[in-house]
């Protein structure tokens, strides 16, 4: 891509929304004049003091931040088991699966419903894939006293029952939706409809760093509030920053949350992980591993596609990796050489999910069990005095079923 | 090439444009489905692009992509519908509308030689706004293939001026906010538009999203250049699959009849 470094790696994205060649703000025409409004909204919450303390405000005493940052000793100890002389790094976790309603979604909902309501905006939409983005947007509405209608694909649905009966009881419409694979993707599609069709009183509250211009840049503010913290903590603690840092994937809103502020620390490694799915041969749903530059969903990114530019079903056991998709950001970080991205199995994602709870009495979404699986595959390779410090962005209740059918074990 | 387009919208009546997606039910039904529509009297033809993700679009033509997409349609056999309609047809506009990311998957430089090739007159891109131009646009422009731009009613006068730079062909109101095949708009509000619109363009004026009857194609013909129809007619491929050429015809040709009289009734 660029010849030239960028001095720095956090100043994107540009005035037009672009992360090198990807992002922007490819929607309709009816919808432009919207994310314009938006996004001209969002700099002027950025330049008034009393939106970022109400918003700390919200994540301190009704979230519960900051999270802690975790030394994993017995999941340390039990990996420096099968490591190498002198390997086996220290592995550290940010706790964002204690925060109220039990993921890192609720970060970005806080912010963005504190945004729709400076807009003057009655109703709220959102698209849901593990109902961890529709939980936390219908726990802020509840909290506000905002409408709102969440897309959930029908198969997702039926697989995350328990979040399902949460938004209802938090007073959301759930809608599920049953074109395409009825996932994720699909749940966006309907969203957009929905908006395209509500535009004067709607706010869609998007769960990932991904959308049209500016929801990638204000998703990633948002959730940085993850890698601040870890950051700080770190520092506190150990008074070091970490050797890597390693996140799952979906659309890569953990991510760039945790990785965001540590940019320009260049001895600090990176490392995001995508959901291989069957395996990267079979069907995954690992965008920059398997797929090419493509347009869908408002931004240029990395697409899970075919050679005419039709978007392809992604697999993953984890609803909120189930995306063909990813962040625009992520897409240029790779291309920049900034951050590395790997992947993990259905497979190695169980048993990372199944030796946290062991080694840890931690019960981990399968989102970052994706991640543990990776942390577990690099801790092995660095020196023990090294640091890797894990996003453990969700914690399991809401895949408790699934696990138990994947171990073909009855609940 | 976009003279074929401007001719076709004549001084004494408004033009009919008639969409259907191509390789709906499969890519060997459309050109009869194309020779049926010209054969009605439509004027222009659009001829969609099936997506896996038609976020603008209501249940019809979603289920029109998924019917092709399901038989096989690829962007080959779309160019190929195009170039044996240009041969049959040479002087019916044809214009190509979809979405971004089949348009632009092999470089937009491709994109307009394949027009250009198979005698495409104009495209019509749904999610890239004037924002993202250089995606499609110059190169098409380059090929003088027309790029053809949306107004919608969200669109104020702050922004029209931005819309029209670099428009031609026609300019199409959308004129409802939301996705297609839903309500039409208030007449009074198409009217509303439609004066403002060409208070700020030479362009012709075409307005489209849920006209469905004769009626009401007829109602905005007598205040617009053009009159969109597009769900529709996707909805009567629907219905008859196969067998679906004539009653398009006979469908097309009620709501061709109503615009031809609409502006001396
Ligand atoms: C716990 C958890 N982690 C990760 C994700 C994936 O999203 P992202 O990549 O935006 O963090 C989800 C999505 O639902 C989630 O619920």
């Amino acid at each position: 891509m660029n010849d030239t470094p960028p001095n720095s790696f956090r100043n994107m994205p540009d005035d037009r929304g672009h992360f090198g060649e990807f992002g922007g703000r490819y929607v309709a025409e009816t919808l432009m004049p919207l994310i314009l409004d938006l996004e001209k909204q969002y700099r002027a919450a950025q330049a008034d003091p009393a939106f970022e303390e109400e918003f700390n405000d919200l994540l301190q005493n009704y979230v519960g931040r900051p999270s802690p940052l975790y030394y994993a000793e017995s999941l340390t100890e039990e990996v420096r088991k099968d490591a190498p002389e002198g390997k086996g790094a220290q592995i550290w976790f940010k706790r964002d699966e204690l925060n109220h309603t039990g993921a890192h979604k609720i970060n970005n909902c806080v912010g963005q419903i504190l945004l729709a309501m400076r807009m003057g905006k009655t109703r709220i939409i959102a698209e849901t894939g593990a109902g961890q983005h529709g939980v936390a947007t219908a726990t802020v509405c509840a909290r506000f006293g905002l409408p709102c209608t969440i897309f959930m694909g029908a198969t997702d649905v039926a697989r995350q029952k328990p979040n399902l009966f949460r938004m209802k009881l938090l007073g959301a419409e759930v809608v599920p939706v049953t074109s395409g694979a009825a996932t994720l993707k699909d749940a966006m599609n309907e969203a957009l409809r929905d908006w395209v069709a509500n535009v004067h009183d709607t706010f869609y509250i998007i769960g990932t760093a991904a959308g049209p211009h500016p929801y990638p840049e204000l998703v990633r503010d948002f959730q940085s509030v993850i890698g601040k913290e870890a950051r700080a903590q770190m520092l506190d603690r150990t008074g070091r920053l970490p050797d890597m840092l390693v996140a799952a994937i979906g659309g890569g809103s953990n991510a760039i949350g945790l990785f965001h502020p540590f940019l320009d620390d260049p001895d600090v490694k990176m490392l995001g992980i995508e959901a291989a799915g069957h395996g990267l041969d079979k069907e995954h749903a690992a965008s920059l591993a398997g797929g090419g530059p493509g347009i869908l969903h408002g931004n240029k990114t990395y697409l899970l596609q075919d050679e005419d530019g039709q978007i392809t079903e992604a697999h993953s056991i984890s609803a909120g990796l189930d995306y063909p998709g990813i962040g625009p950001e992520h897409s240029w970080l790779k291309e920049s050489g900034r951050v590395d991205y790997d992947s993990a199995t259905d497979t190695e994602a169980l048993d990372a999910f199944q030796l946290l709870c062991r080694t840890e009495g931690i019960i981990p979404a399968l989102e970052p069990s994706h991640a543990i699986a990776a942390v577990v595959r690099e801790a092995v390779k660095m020196d023990r005095d090294q640091i890797i410090l894990a996003n453990l962005c969700g914690r399991g209740d809401k895949d408790i079923f699934t696990v138990a059918e994947a171990l073909g074990t009855e609940i | 090439m976009t003279d074929r387009l401007s001719s076709s919208f004549p001084a004494d009546r408004a033009a009919l444009v008639t969409f259907v997606t191509a390789g709906d039910p499969t890519p060997a039904d459309t050109g009869a489905i194309l020779d049926a529509l010209v054969e009605g009297g439509a004027d222009i033809i659009e001829l969609g692009m099936p997506f896996t993700d038609p976020m603008a679009d209501g249940p019809s033509i979603q289920e029109a992509d998924i019917r092709s997409l399901a038989a096989g349609t690829t962007t080959a056999n779309i160019f190929n519908m195009a170039r044996e309609f240009r041969q049959r047809h040479p002087d019916t506009p044809l214009v190509l509308m979809g979405y971004a990311n089949p348009m632009t998957i092999r470089g937009s430089e491709w994109f307009a030689n394949a027009c250009v090739d198979a005698g495409v007159d104009a495209v019509i891109c749904v999610d890239i706004p004037v924002e993202e131009d250089e995606s499609l646009g110059d190169a098409l422009r380059a090929k003088d293939v027309a790029v053809i731009r949306l107004a919608t009613p969200t669109t104020d006068a702050e922004r029209l001026p931005q819309i029209l730079s670099n428009a031609s062909g026609f300019l199409y109101y959308v004129s409802v906010a939301g996705i297609t095949g839903q309500q039409q708009a208030a007449q009074a509000s198409i009217e509303e538009a439609v004066a403002r619109l060409k208070a700020g363009t030479d362009l012709p004026v075409a307005v489209g999203f849920g006209v469905r009857t004769p009626e009401q194609a007829a109602d905005i013909a007598r205040v617009a250049d053009g009159v969109v129809v597009g769900s529709a007619i996707v909805e009567i491929v629907g219905e008859y699959g196969k067998d679906a050429a004539p009653h398009v015809r006979d469908y097309v040709k009620s709501l061709s009849d109503a615009i031809r009289v609409a502006r001396h009734g």
